[in-house]
């Protein structure tokens, strides 16, 4: 209840906000030395929320879907690249972190480069992933467009995985390792019993890090390949109208938020029947 | 259970195989599939292909051709390099510019005859000419799309690194419209229609022709050979390749008279591959492109050897703000030829010239709906 209710106070003070401007900038904006400083207030560059809204509701092209039914569909389509890229990339993330944590030399050679592998701008992935990928096939099902944008977002999820979990295996304190050694129970026991448990509080805001990076990703790679259905083509497609329908550029944005709240909602729910074990995890590090 | 994992890696890893490299060896019920990548999503400026696939022309040629949709990072003439296409659409220029970085790419068909790019000014600015730029804020759009405004003001003694302030400009048309800056970038198919889309604060109306300075690099003389067909030259030393490459031909040259003929119905084919474009703005670009192929004095594709070496001249020659030209030596190798364009001219058994060419009146509606 009070979340719901902290919610909608973001949301209003946040309409607030852009009319709030709107009502007191310059419509020009404002520039200082020749830098603009403030974002111009006309309606051209921010267009009230009311028009938002109506735009909306109103039919995308002449005799069409209304723009709300369309933007609901892209947001469904990139649900679905977003989940199997959180997927794949929270695998690939558990997977290093838990060979990390085996093998310290591992992590020594490999985490400056999962590091690394983030400063790589997307742009500049995405048409390479794109260009290396349409040659693959799993047997006979060829590669297809929203794979690609899949593995981007994998890429881009499974990091914040792969440190948040590198970082929990390894919280447990050395007496409980050696209190596992005492019980003879070798590397995989100790892992299940005792470094997994543990890593949980670690692993979950990770979770949250990765299922935000993986809306971007997906989002970025739709733009960046033109993948078609999805809400990142969709702001694309809506934004060549800039000039003459303003509105209608913001409602494929409104998606696109609404659906990375959406995924935090949704990562947030696992956490639901795993995080009961919190007390347990407690006592066993003591 | 370790064994395990490391079976299903493998077999993983096998299933990932590489698929066949050249995309047309296999022949389906003896039609042979093919690529052709387009430069962006569809729009009426790809109309002859679209309406070649719908209407059949391709496939009474024998091909089954699937369009490629572009993408902000998508360039044609690499996926065609690559192998991951068949053909590609590109412009002139920038072909021009991968080919010497590697891309073994030849223009076959020259489909658009005329460049489509306008720097636009208010006619209230008393700007009528790249000389009137002096002193100016010219918008631009760059990534190779700014050549021609270059080699314009270089023409008109105006030297683009000092007498204009060069603006960066986005693809749409309001920094214009908020006077940010004097003239902009616009393609006469879609951005110069984008502000005759808008609505004019002070009137209520949308902003008519009357409002609004066009320079037309074609009059100025700077203009560059635009969307062309490209096909990969080391697979057209193959007799295989060269018959289907004609054969690709007559069905785009078919395709394109279809759309000078049946401009309405081609936007409607346009519209119905779920282009964003409102149909007003599509009717718009079809009657605009078509301007660009039609009439066209030695059939639609033929490559005009004079436009052809002022594109390159200007590729060679014109240098943009960071002092970089297109090209830094004359293209090697086959950049065009005209062999394929004029066996598939000869076999189209359509009206190839278009000398009776008329184009319509378009009255675009607000937002281009």
């Amino acid at each position: 209840m009070r979340r719901t209710l902290s919610v909608l106070a973001g949301l209003i003070a946040a309409v607030a906000l852009w009319e709030g401007y709107k009502a007191v900038g310059d419509p020009d904006g404002t520039v200082v030395l020749g830098t603009r400083i403030l974002p111009r207030a006309d309606d051209l560059s921010m267009p009230h929320v009311w028009d938002m809204l109506r735009r909306l509701g109103q039919p995308e092209l002449t005799g069409g879907r209304p723009v709300w039914q369309v933007v609901l569909g892209a947001c469904l389509f990139t649900l679905g690249i977003t989940a199997v890229g959180f997927a794949a990339g929270a695998v690939v993330g558990l997977l290093l972190a838990v060979v990390m944590q085996r093998f310290r030399i591992v992590e020594r050679g490999l985490l400056p480069y999962v590091i690394l592998s983030q400063t790589v701008p997307l742009v500049a992935l995405a048409p390479l992933v794109a260009g290396w990928s349409g040659n693959l096939s799993f047997g006979p099902y060829p590669w297809q467009d929203w794979m690609t944008v899949a593995v981007i977002a994998a890429y881009l999820s499974f990091f914040p995985v792969a440190v948040g979990m590198l970082r929990g295996l390894q919280s447990p304190p050395a007496s409980g390792a050696e209190l596992m050694r005492s019980y003879a129970a070798g590397w995989w026991r100790t892992l299940l019993k005792l470094r997994l448990p543990a890593s949980l509080p670690y692993l979950f805001p990770a979770l949250r890090l990765a299922g935000a990076a993986a809306v971007v990703g997906a989002v970025v790679g739709e733009i960046s390949t033109g993948t078609r259905g999805g809400v990142g083509r969709l702001v694309i497609e809506y934004s060549r109208e800039a000039t003459s329908d303003p509105a209608k550029v913001y409602t494929a944005m409104l998606g696109a938020a609404l659906l990375g709240l959406l995924v935090a909602a949704l990562v947030s729910l696992l956490e639901l029947p795993l995080m009961r074990h919190r007390r347990r995890i407690r006592v066993v590090t003591m | 259970m370790r064994l395990f994992a490391i079976a299903a890696s493998l077999l993983l890893l096998t299933a990932c195989g590489t698929a066949d490299q050249s995309p047309t060896t296999a022949a389906s019920g003896g039609v042979t599939p093919i690529k052709l990548q387009l430069q962006w999503f569809y729009q009426a400026q790809f109309a002859g292909y679209i309406a070649a696939v719908d209407k059949g022309f391709y496939r009474e040629q024998g091909l089954d051709v699937e369009l490629l949709e572009g993408g902000v990072d998508i360039v044609p003439q690499t996926v065609l390099a690559q192998g991951k296409a068949d053909y590609a659409v590109a412009w002139v220029p920038k072909a021009l510019a991968s080919r010497e970085q590697g891309a073994e790419i030849t223009d076959v068909g020259q489909i658009f005859a005329r460049s489509g790019t306008y720097q636009v000014a208010w006619k209230s600015s008393g700007i009528t000419g790249p000389a009137d730029f002096k002193g100016k804020k010219v918008g631009n759009w760059g990534f190779g799309n700014e050549f021609e405004l270059f080699a314009g003001m270089t023409g008109a003694g105006v030297d683009p690194g000092k007498d204009v302030t060069l603006v960066q400009q986005q693809f749409d048309m309001q920094a214009l419209l908020k006077k940010e800056i004097d003239v902009a970038q616009a393609m006469s198919y879609n951005e110069y229609a984008q502000l005759l889309e808008a609505t004019d604060p002070a009137t209520g109306t949308l902003y008519t022709p009357d409002a609004f300075q066009i320079i037309d690099w074609k009059t100025v003389g700077s203009a560059m050979l635009q969307d062309a067909v490209w096909a990969s030259t080391p697979r057209l030393s193959d007799p295989a390749y060269q018959q289907q490459t004609v054969k690709f031909l007559t069905g785009t040259i078919k395709g394109w008279a279809y759309c000078r003929d049946n401009p309405v119905e081609c936007r409607d084919l346009v519209v119905a591959k779920g282009s964003k474009l409102g149909r007003s703005h599509q009717l718009w670009q079809m009657n605009e492109v078509n301007k660009l192929i039609w009439p066209s004095t030695g059939g639609i594709g033929l490559i005009d050897e004079a436009a052809w070496k002022q594109t390159v001249d200007i590729s060679l020659t014109a240098k943009n703000q960071t002092g970089d030209t297109v090209l830094t030596k004359q293209p090697s190798g086959q950049a065009y030829t005209n062999d394929y364009i004029r066996q598939a001219l000869d076999q189209a058994g359509v009206d190839t010239t278009g000398a009776a060419f008329k184009p319509e009146t378009v009255t675009l509606s607000p937002g281009g709906a």
